[in-house]
């Protein structure tokens, strides 16, 4: 009797099984979507977490993505670079480009730095700061210092310093960008992770008020770009600016010469 | 008239989202748009008629002749896994911008309690044939219009000043709770 239900129970439902998969098979020569093959073949080095860290819901629509182009091949921030060239070489694209990318905080002028022309006690987030008269810094280019950047941080890779300015850990900043967008004054930026010459200024007042709005300002005067290789550095608007294109470890940066110690070497 | 009844109870009375509590994370998760909301709905009303359908058949025709109801489960989540997949390629086949607005909640239908509840409710309640059928169309119908009336609302709120903290999830729970009340005031009606 009871070996006769468990035929019957598996008899009955392997039955069923098998009658549904034919369905399932008929249907899906029937109803079958011509889909670019890559997007499997990503979908396959993904880590398959599922987890939404890219911005997208779940592996497979970033798959999609990246394969139409919407998505960079680097952007799953769970894989690392690791999977980043499995994804690079199912799109051959160049894989040498998944360097790491790190949010990069491009300003120096902390509390102890910068000169105040107020006192500001409004809303203390740096959005709303901009509103009003862009705070209580002289220099209007500068770090607001009231951390929406690292509010914005859900990888816990940012702290404020007792200086009053963000500070990235990098070893665990995934590069989401997240920082970029949440910061009004544009003072975070993607680096490579080797970019380690940096500009840390944004202040493009000129010597005579960015001397005096901050002692870490670029004042414009050029030392840097007369001292550097042909092309290394670029002047626009009283700010030197350095080219990342055609950046290299090699080339003679003249970092000690800024007389704001504009150049950091991290 | 029983059908009638059968039809009004399940959609209404004791609609399936606002006063069962089942089928919450479709209801909450595509209930955004509304016209991801409406074909989510028809979806999901599509997969509960034919599974209700189906698994009647295979309760009274095959589990109950042999004895073997404590198969339940396992059978009727074979129909709804099934039904979902063919669902699934369809509306991919279909409309592919109806897909991508479904996302994840398209394939999670499968485990959408409010369809296999149906089922084991039907069971339940010795329908027949019919009965189980119009039970199913009229569960759907619930399920749709409570998923339609949140979008609706969740549209509008876009444009509504709600504290931050209350934002997303937060306000949408109240809502949902708002309107399981007002669905209370239906009880009675019969």
């Amino acid at each position: 009797m009871e070996i006769n239900s468990l035929l019957i129970a598996v008899g009955s439902m392997g039955g069923l099984g098998l009658i549904f998969s034919a369905g399932l098979a008929i249907a899906n020569k029937k109803l079958h979507v011509e889909e670019n093959p890559k997007i499997s073949e990503v979908n396959e080095v993904l880590p398959g977490a599922n987890c939404g860290a890219c911005g997208f819901p779940g592996c497979g629509a970033f798959a999609e993505n990246v394969v139409n182009g919407n998505a960079k091949f680097n952007g799953c921030p769970v894989g690392g670079p690791d999977v980043a060239d499995e994804v690079a070489k199912i799109l051959g694209v160049e894989s040498g480009a998944s360097e790491r990318m790190v949010a990069k905080v491009m300003c120096q002028g902390g509390n102890a730095e910068t000169a105040k022309k107020a006192t500001y006690d409004g809303v203390k987030t740096c959005t709303a700061t901009t509103l009003m008269s862009n705070g209580e810094k002289f220099c209007e280019y500068g770090c607001f210092g009231y951390g929406e950047c690292v509010d914005a941080c859900q990888f816990d890779a940012m702290y404020m310093n007792d200086n009053g300015l963000p500070v990235v850990i990098e070893d665990k900043c995934v590069g989401c960008g997240e920082c970029v967008k949440a910061c009004p004054q544009g003072i975070m930026e993607m680096h490579k992770i080797s970019h380690n010459v940096l500009l840390r200024c944004k202040n493009e007042d000129g010597l005579l008020f960015a001397k005096k709005a901050c002692t870490r300002a670029c004042i414009g005067c050029g030392i840097c770009v007369r001292e550097a290789d042909e092309g290394k550095l670029v002047m626009s608007n009283n700010l030197a600016k350095i080219n990342y294109e055609n950046f290299g470890n090699d080339s003679k940066y003249p970092t000690e010469k800024c007389p704001g110690k504009c150049f950091t070497n991290r | 008239m029983n059908l009638i009844i059968i039809f009004i109870s399940a959609a209404l009375i004791n609609n399936f989202v606002l006063i069962q509590f089942l089928g919450i994370c479709p209801f909450v998760g595509v209930s955004k748009k509304m016209d991801s909301a409406v074909s989510m709905g028809l979806a999901v009303t599509f997969v509960m008629v034919i599974s209700a359908a189906v698994t009647w058949l295979i309760y009274n025709l095959i589990l109950e002749p042999t004895n073997m109801q404590i198969l339940e489960y396992v059978s009727f989540i074979l129909v709804i896994a099934s039904l979902v997949q063919l669902v699934e390629m369809f509306i991919k086949k279909v409309s592919k911008p109806l897909y991508d607005s479904l996302g994840i909640f398209l394939p999670l239908i499968t485990t959408n309690c409010a369809i296999l509840g149906l089922a084991l409710i039907s069971v339940l309640r010795e329908y027949s044939f019919i009965q189980s059928v119009v039970f199913a169309v009229g569960a759907g119908v619930g399920f749709t219009l409570a998923l339609v009336i949140m979008a609706g609302i969740r549209e509008e709120l876009e444009l509504a000043p709600v504290p931050k903290h209350f934002k997303g999830a937060g306000i949408t729970m109240i809502i949902a709770g708002c309107l399981g009340l007002a669905f209370m005031g239906f009880s009675g009606l019969i």
